[in-house]
């Protein structure tokens, strides 16, 4: 189909050319009556190999990438907007749904935010914080996975795809042992985490510890030597340490370039600074260092889900503070996960100021002393961080998230310019973006 | 919400603790206008804020990032936030600035009148602030002199008003069910 852009500034009169498929001859034949030196080409936000509803839009001099340009906004959901008018615990809800593929560094950042402001992060209990940075480290190598699976099945390699989502499926089924979603938990909220890890976890995360180094080489012996891997990444959107601090790049992207900044070793939260784990660097700067720089993160994140588990020690996993602390002891009930029995006995027949603290937590909220925070958190795709602002009541002012996927992808004009039009697909994969970060 | 609540707190009296003396005081030798550019300097929650006046934002950003003692390289965060009762000041955009060189992490908050919102960009002095200023804009109507390409990012290219005011009006859910409908979130039953 052939139709003309009237907003097109230089020519209103060029054709524009739909390719809805079964019509390329056509194309073909008419572009060669013209000879156009350039074509700008629409990888619409719905494509196959753009991560999400990312839309790219190229202008190429025949293979060449000479402008990218990069259109977000098409998962813009308001998220930012909602949680001002929900409680401090609800909000965690919405937030946990921006970064769909992280959730639990989203949910960790704002409660850490919100205790910030409250001033409770030393009373945080110790096994609160344990759990938090195990579920973490979890999420952060199902993270690289979902990048390992999309970004090798947009390269070609379609069997990355099977592997990743096969050992995923496995960190998949810990998070729904423990936090009952497989998705989009709400499992920390403001106080701690919302519950204690069932009898038999700690046994799963450990079968998962053992089985998954064996697969992350199985990994490296099917991908790090394969010639046409190599091919397609390295050498392919290359970004050195300028241009990634001048573009607020962090994460994998800044350790590529050589530069170790990880906020997990430069401001510790949660006891971070407790653990012996490393900061995988390499100093390519390209697609194939970020790729070795993701794997040797999965490699360190074991490490560190195995000192968790080893310093688990029994004790509370909310804040002791009643007038913060989420009342709801829930468990799994015939009809499902629900406040438990033992709770509703308490609040019911014996203590009236526990029925009237579930009550006003639940409906109302606590109020948290006005003030702003930045807390920023290291996640799978770089610094996340929540600008909270409260003005004294049960709701936030203001929940801004620093996205680190909204962030990254102005580094794909800087990456992929100058390449190959197959080349964009294997730097936006590097670069790892998540739509639901982005645009929230 | 209490006005006083909302206009923010009062400057905070010296020593500000940790490395934040020394930052305010090398701010002060690196950039002499200082004590006209900054209104208020506030440490609250273990973080240092400074309130700038929007004329000497630009500048000031300069200094900040090339100076050697200050090499604030890294601008993590740029957020707008609109208070409707700061009356004269409704728009806030607020940086948040990370020194990699000497591990130091502050707050610049500007702050402009609805009738005139317009505030210097940082894009030539942080080009991260790019998206995140278009994402200022779309959200709460605050232009940013000297931005290449000011446009909406995250809203249609022709959406109309600006979403993350407080005064944008909320819609509610259309759909009628049993003759109920659900109304907009700050009409709905409330408890605090």
């Amino acid at each position: 189909m052939t139709t003309t852009d009237p907003f097109d500034v230089l020519d209103p009169t060029a054709p524009v050319y739909t390719v809805t498929g079964g019509d390329w001859q056509d194309i073909v034949s008419d572009i060669a009556d013209r000879h156009p030196d350039r074509i700008v080409v629409n990888m619409g936000p719905q494509h196959p190999s753009t991560h999400g509803v990312l839309r790219l839009v190229l202008e190429l001099e025949g293979e060449t990438v000479t402008q990218a340009r990069v259109v977000v906004g098409y998962l813009h959901t308001g998220i930012e907007k909602n949680c001002e008018y929900r409680t401090y615990t609800q909000a965690v809800t919405f937030l946990t749904r921006a970064d769909y593929l992280s959730p639990l560094f989203t949910e960790t950042a704002y409660c850490l935010a919100v205790e910030k402001l409250l001033g409770i992060t030393d009373q945080i209990p110790e096994r609160a914080n344990v759990i938090r940075v195990m579920m973490m480290e979890l999420n952060r190598i199902a993270s690289h996975l979902v990048w390992l699976a999309t970004g090798g099945m947009e390269i070609g390699a379609l069997s990355a795809m099977l592997y990743g989502f096969r050992e995923r499926e496995m960190i998949l089924d810990i998070f729904e042992m423990i936090t009952g979603l497989r998705m989009n938990h709400a499992y920390i909220r403001p106080g701690g985490v919302i519950q204690d890890l069932p009898p038999g976890a700690v046994e799963k995360i450990r079968e998962f510890l053992d089985i998954m180094p064996a697969r992350i080489d199985e990994y490296h012996d099917l991908l790090t030597g394969q010639p046409i891997w190599v091919r397609r990444l390295k050498g392919v959107g290359y970004l050195d340490l300028t241009g990634a601090v001048a573009l607020g790049a962090t994460g994998p992207i800044m350790r590529a370039a050589g530069y170790p900044w990880d906020l997990r070793k430069v401001a510790p939260y949660c006891g971070y600074e407790t653990y012996d784990f490393e900061v995988p660097t390499q100093t390519d700067g390209d697609c194939f260092a970020r790729y070795l720089v993701r794997m040797d993160e999965m490699r360190e994140s074991l490490k560190i889900i195995e000192q968790c588990l080893d310093r688990l020690r029994p004790g509370p996993v909310m804040v002791e503070d009643k007038k913060i602390a989420w009342p709801a002891k829930l468990a799994l009930g015939p009809d499902g996960m629900g406040n438990s029995l033992d709770h509703i006995r308490h609040i019911m027949a014996t203590s009236m100021e526990a029925l009237i603290h579930h009550f006003k937590l639940v409906t109302e909220g606590f109020h948290v002393p006005p003030g702003q925070v930045y807390v920023p958190v290291e996640s799978p795709r770089g610094e996340l961080g929540v600008h909270l602002v409260s003005d004294g009541g049960t709701k936030p002012y203001r929940v801004h998230l620093r996205e680190p996927s909204f962030v990254n992808l102005q580094t794909v004009a800087a990456v992929c310019e100058g390449g190959m039009v197959a080349d964009v697909i294997a730097a936006v994969a590097s670069i790892d973006p998540v739509m639901g970060g982005c645009d929230r | 919400m209490t006005e006083p609540v909302l206009r923010g707190l009062p400057s905070s009296p010296r020593p500000f603790g940790g490395y934040f003396d020394q930052v305010a005081d090398t701010l002060a030798v690196a950039y002499p206008r200082l004590p006209d550019a900054i209104e208020r300097t506030v440490v609250d929650r273990g973080e240092l804020t400074f309130h700038v006046r929007r004329e000497y934002l630009h500048e000031l950003a300069l200094v900040l990032r090339d100076d050697e003692r200050l090499r604030f390289e890294l601008l993590n965060s740029l957020s707008g936030v609109h208070y409707p009762t700061d009356v004269g000041r409704e728009l806030h955009v607020v940086y948040e600035l990370t020194s990699m060189t000497y591990r130091r992490h502050i707050r610049l908050e500007v702050a402009a009148p609805d009738a005139d919102p317009h505030i210097p960009s940082v894009v030539d002095v942080w080009p991260t602030a790019d998206f995140q200023e278009r994402e200022t804009w779309d959200m709460f109507g605050v232009i940013f002199d000297g931005h290449p390409a000011l446009t909406r990012i995250l809203m249609p290219d022709d959406w109309p008003g600006h979403p993350q005011r407080k005064d944008y009006p909320l819609g509610g859910i259309p759909v009628e069910y049993k003759g109920a409908t659900v109304p907009p979130p700050d009409e709905r039953r409330q408890y605090a």
